[in-house]
C-alpha cells in the first residue's frame, strides 16, 4: 500500500466516488454514483429521506464496503486498505453525527479530548490547551465540566463539532447537522461549518435536506434520488434549475416528481365501495 | 378444515420453525464471533485497566446489595427447610453440612449467575444498545477506536472477574444466614454445626468446583448480555426486547451449563 | 464518579471476595485439617481394598495422621498396593498393622494404623507387612450363612476355625477375630 505523493499534489479532489454501487439484500441503494470533492471546498449531498445519503458518508469512512465501484480518499481506495491503512485514513477524518453522538459517560472536556488521548501521545497539559482551544472555537469553553445529558441539543451539537475537529482533520463530514435545531443554533452551526472549513483548510462534506442553510455555505451540491445523482451544481445554478425534481425540492413544493399521494386505488370507487358494503 | 388448508397450516408452522432455528444458529455463530473478537482485543483493554475497574464497579459492586440480601434469605430458608426434614430422622446436626454443600456446590454459583443476569446483564445490554442507537459506537469507529476494545472487552473482563467474587460472597453470607437460623434460633449445637460442616465439605472438590462453575457462568452471562446489546436493532423497542432476551437466554444457559458441569464434576 | 472513588469501591469489593473465599476455605472446608506439612511415604499390600479411594484419611487412634496417596494393582502377586503419606511428626514401628475400616455404618473407608511393639520405626519407602483387608459385605454374609448351614448339619462337630476372608496377619489379633466370627457360639 503506497501513498502516492505525486497523485496527492496533482489531484485537486481529496475524495472521489467512482461508479459506486451499494445495496442490501438484493435491493440497490446506489447505482453507479460519481462524485468529486475538491480540496478546501464545502460540498453538500442532498436528497429525500432514505435516498442513501448517510450511507455515502459511511462508505467514505470505510465502515461499509461498496458492492461495486470505488471510493478513493487521497488516491487510496478505501475498501482495499488493511487495518493500518484504515487507521491512517480515519486520522484524516472527523465526523459530526446527527444529534451529536457524544459519549454519555464522559464530560464535555473528556469527549473533546477523546480522539487526542486515543490517537496521539500528546501530554495531558498539551491536550488540555488544545481542548480548550477547540471548545473556544465553538463558543463552549465555559461548559467543559458538564456531562452530555446536561446540555441542550444545540450545545451538544457544538461539542460534537469541537470533537470532530479535535485533530484538525482534512475531511470533515456532517450528517444532518441542522436537524432539530432552533433558528439561533442553526445559524451558529452554519457559520461554524464554513469558518472552520476555511480556517483549517479542510474539505467539508455535508449531508442534509435543509435547503436554506446548506445553500448559504455550500460551494457545490449533489442531488441524490433513486440511487443516482439526479442533479449537481452550485447553489446559484440549482436555484435557477428547471429540472422538475430539483425545482420541487429547492422550493419545497407539495406536489411534483415526488407525488403527494401515496399510490392508492381510485378515490371515488373506494368511497363508493365502502358505501355499498355498509 | 379441508386437507389443503391443513397442509398449508402445517407447512407454515414448519417453515416458521425452520427459520427460527436458522436464526438461532446464526446468532450463536455471531455471538461466538464477538467472543473471539473480544478475546483478541483484550490486550488493548488491559492496557486501559481503569476502564475495566470502572466496569467492575458498575457490574460487581452495584450488585453487592442484591446478592448479599438474597444470600441471607436463601441461607435462612435452607436452614429452616433442612431442619424440618432432618429432625424427622434425628439428624438435625447435619444441618450445617446441608446448608454449606447446597450453597457452595449449587446455589451459590447458580443463583448468583441468575441474579447477575437480571441486574448487571440487563444494564450492560441496555447501555450498549443505547450506545448503538445514539451512534456512539459508530463515532468511536470513525475515530479509529475499536468499540470492541473500548466498550465490549472491559465489560467482559469485569463480569468474569466479578462473578466468582459474588458467588463466594453469596455462599459465605448464605452459610452465615443458615447459622443464624440454626444455632441461635432453632437451637442446634454450635460446635456440631461447624465441625460436621468442616468434616464433610472438601475444599478442593466442593469449593473449587463451585468457583469454576461461577467462572464459566460469568463468561456465559456477560457474553450473552454483551452480544444482545451489540446486536440490538437501534430502536427503543429493539433495545427493550434485547434486555428481555438477555435475561431469558442467560438463565436458560446457566441452568443448562450447570447440569453439564455438575455431571462432569460428580463423575470425576 | 471520579476515579479514586471507583478504585476504592472496587478494592473493597475484591477484598470482600477474598475474605469470603478465605472464610469458606478455613471455616467451611477442611483445608485447616488437611495435611500441609511434610510427609514420608510407606506402602501396604491388601487383597481387597474395598472402596478405599486416594486422599482417604489414614488414622491412628482416631486421629488423622496421613492420607492415601495412590492405589495400584500388582499384576504379579494379584494384590492392591496402597501408598500412604504419613505426617513426619509421627513415627510408627515396623510391625504396625494397617487395616481398612469403614467410618460409620455406610461411610467412606479409611486406613487405621495400629502400632506394634518393634523398636525400629518405618522409614520412607518401607512396606507395612501386617495388613487387614476391607470387609466386603457379601463375603461376610455368605461366610455367616455357610457357617450357620454347616453348624446345623453336624451338631457334635467342633465348629471349625475359619479365617476371615483375606486376613494375612500372623499375629494373634486377626486370628482371634476370625475365631469369633466363625463361631456362632450358641
Amino acid at each position: 500500500m503506497y501513498i502516492t505523493i505525486n497523485a496527492q499534489a496533482m489531484n485537486p479532489n481529496i475524495v472521489e466516488i467512482d461508479n459506486l454501487s451499494f445495496g442490501y439484500k438484493g435491493r440497490l441503494l446506489h447505482k453507479g454514483i460519481n462524485m468529486m470533492f475538491p480540496r478546501g471546498k464545502v460540498v453538500a449531498i442532498m436528497g429525500g429521506s432514505g435516498s442513501g445519503k448517510t450511507t455515502l458518508l459511511r462508505l467514505i469512512g470505510g465502515q461499509i464496503r461498496p458492492s461495486h465501484g470505488e471510493v478513493r480518499v487521497d488516491g487510496d481506495v478505501v475498501h482495499k486498505q488493511d487495518r493500518d491503512g484504515i487507521f491512517k485514513l480515519r486520522r484524516k477524518m472527523g465526523m459530526l453525527f446527527q444529534h451529536g453522538a457524544l459519549f454519555t459517560d464522559l464530560s464535555v472536556f473528556d469527549n473533546v479530548a477523546f480522539p487526542m488521548r486515543e490517537l496521539t501521545d500528546l501530554p495531558e497539559s498539551m491536550i488540555r490547551d488544545l481542548v480548550l482551544m477547540k471548545l473556544n472555537a465553538v463558543g463552549l469553553r465555559g461548559a467543559s465540566k458538564y456531562m452530555p445529558v446536561e446540555l441542550s441539543g444545540g450545545m451538544a451539537r457544538r461539542v460534537a463539532l469541537a470533537r470532530a475537529v479535535a485533530l484538525d482533520p482534512n475531511i470533515i463530514m456532517y450528517d444532518e447537522p441542522f436537524a432539530g435545531l432552533d433558528p439561533i443554533s442553526m445559524g451558529v452551526i452554519c457559520d461554524l461549518i464554513r469558518s472552520l472549513n476555511d480556517a483549517l483548510g479542510a474539505t467539508s462534506i455535508i449531508v442534509s435536506h435543509d435547503v436554506k442553510e446548506t445553500f448559504l455555505i455550500a460551494d457545490y451540491v449533489y442531488f441524490v434520488a433513486n440511487g443516482e445523482v439526479a442533479a449537481e451544481g452550485t447553489p446559484h445554478d440549482l436555484m435557477q434549475s428547471t429540472l422538475p425534481f430539483v425545482h420541487q425540492f429547492v422550493h419545497g413544493e407539495k406536489d411534483g416528481p415526488v407525488p403527494f399521494h401515496y399510490p392508492a386505488a381510485n378515490y371515488q370507487s373506494e368511497l363508493m365501495n365502502s358505501k355499498t358494503n355498509d | 378444515m379441508t386437507k389443503s388448508t391443513l397442509l398449508i397450516a402445517v407447512t407454515r408452522m414448519l417453515r416458521g420453525l425452520g427459520s427460527r432455528m436458522i436464526d438461532r444458529i446464526w446468532r450463536l455463530g455471531a455471538g461466538a464471533r464477538l467472543f473471539f473478537l473480544t478475546i483478541f482485543y483484550s490486550g488493548e483493554s488491559f492496557r486501559r485497566f481503569h476502564l475495566i475497574l470502572r466496569e467492575i464497579y458498575f457490574t460487581g459492586v452495584m450488585s453487592l446489595l442484591i446478592i448479599i440480601v438474597s444470600a441471607f434469605f436463601v441461607g435462612m430458608v435452607l436452614a429452616l427447610q433442612g431442619y424440618n426434614t432432618l429432625q424427622k430422622y434425628g439428624s438435625s446436626e447435619a444441618i450445617g453440612v446441608l446448608v454449606a454443600l447446597s450453597l457452595v456446590r449449587e446455589l451459590g454459583p447458580v443463583v448468583t449467575a441468575l441474579l447477575f443476569a437480571g441486574r448487571a446483564g440487563t444494564a450492560i445490554t441496555a447501555e450498549i444498545g443505547l450506545m448503538k442507537t445514539t451512534e456512539q459506537l459508530s463515532a468511536m469507529e470513525i475515530m479509529a477506536v475499536s468499540p470492541i476494545a473500548r466498550v465490549v472487552a472491559p465489560r467482559f473482563w469485569a463480569g468474569v472477574i466479578s462473578m466468582p467474587i459474588l458467588a463466594a460472597l453469596f455462599s459465605m453470607v448464605g452459610i452465615l444466614g443458615g447459622y443464624l437460623v440454626a444455632v441461635p434460633l432453632i437451637g442446634v449445637d454450635d460446635g456440631a454445626f461447624w465441625s460436621q460442616m468442616q468434616a464433610n465439605v472438601d475444599f478442593r472438590v466442593d469449593i473449587v468446583d463451585g468457583l469454576i462453575k461461577s467462572l464459566v457462568f460469568g463468561v456465559a452471562c456477560t457474553m450473552i448480555a454483551l452480544f444482545e446489546g451489540f446486536d440490538a436493532p437501534p430502536t427503543a423497542e429493539g433495545v427493550s426486547r434485547a434486555t428481555t432476551r438477555t435475561v431469558v437466554i442467560s438463565s436458560l444457559t446457566v441452568l443448562g451449563l450447570d447440569f453439564i458441569l455438575t455431571s462432569f464434576m460428580l463423575v470425576v | 464518579m471520579d476515579r479514586t472513588t471507583i478504585d476504592l469501591w472496587v478494592g473493597v469489593f475484591v477484598a470482600l471476595g477474598m475474605a469470603a473465599l478465605l472464610g469458606l476455605a478455613m471455616k467451611v472446608g477442611n483445608l485447616t485439617s488437611a495435611n500441609i506439612g511434610p510427609t514420608y511415604s510407606v506402602s501396604a499390600a491388601f487383597e481387597n481394598v474395598g472402596s478405599l479411594k486416594p486422599h482417604a484419611p489414614v488414622k491412628s487412634a482416631g486421629v488423622v495422621v496421613g492420607r492415601v496417596d495412590s492405589i495400584n494393582f500388582d499384576g504379579s502377586k494379584f494384590e492392591a498396593v496402597v501408598k500412604i503419606n504419613i505426617d513426619q511428626r509421627y513415627a510408627f514401628p515396623k510391625d504396625t498393622f494397617a487395616n481398612i475400616y469403614t467410618a460409620g455404618l455406610l461411610g467412606e473407608q479409611y486406613i487405621g494404623l495400629e502400632a506394634g511393639g518393634d523398636e525400629d520405626n518405618l522409614k520412607n519407602g518401607d512396606k507395612i507387612t501386617q495388613t487387614q483387608d476391607a470387609i466386603v459385605l457379601e463375603k461376610m454374609i455368605s461366610q455367616f450363612l455357610f457357617s450357620k448351614a454347616s453348624e446345623t448339619k453336624s451338631d457334635s462337630k467342633e465348629p471349625e476355625v475359619k479365617p476371615v476372608a483375606g486376613a494375612k496377619a500372623s499375629g494373634g489379633k486377626a486370628a482371634t477375630k476370625a475365631v469369633e466370627l466363625g463361631d456362632p457360639g450358641f
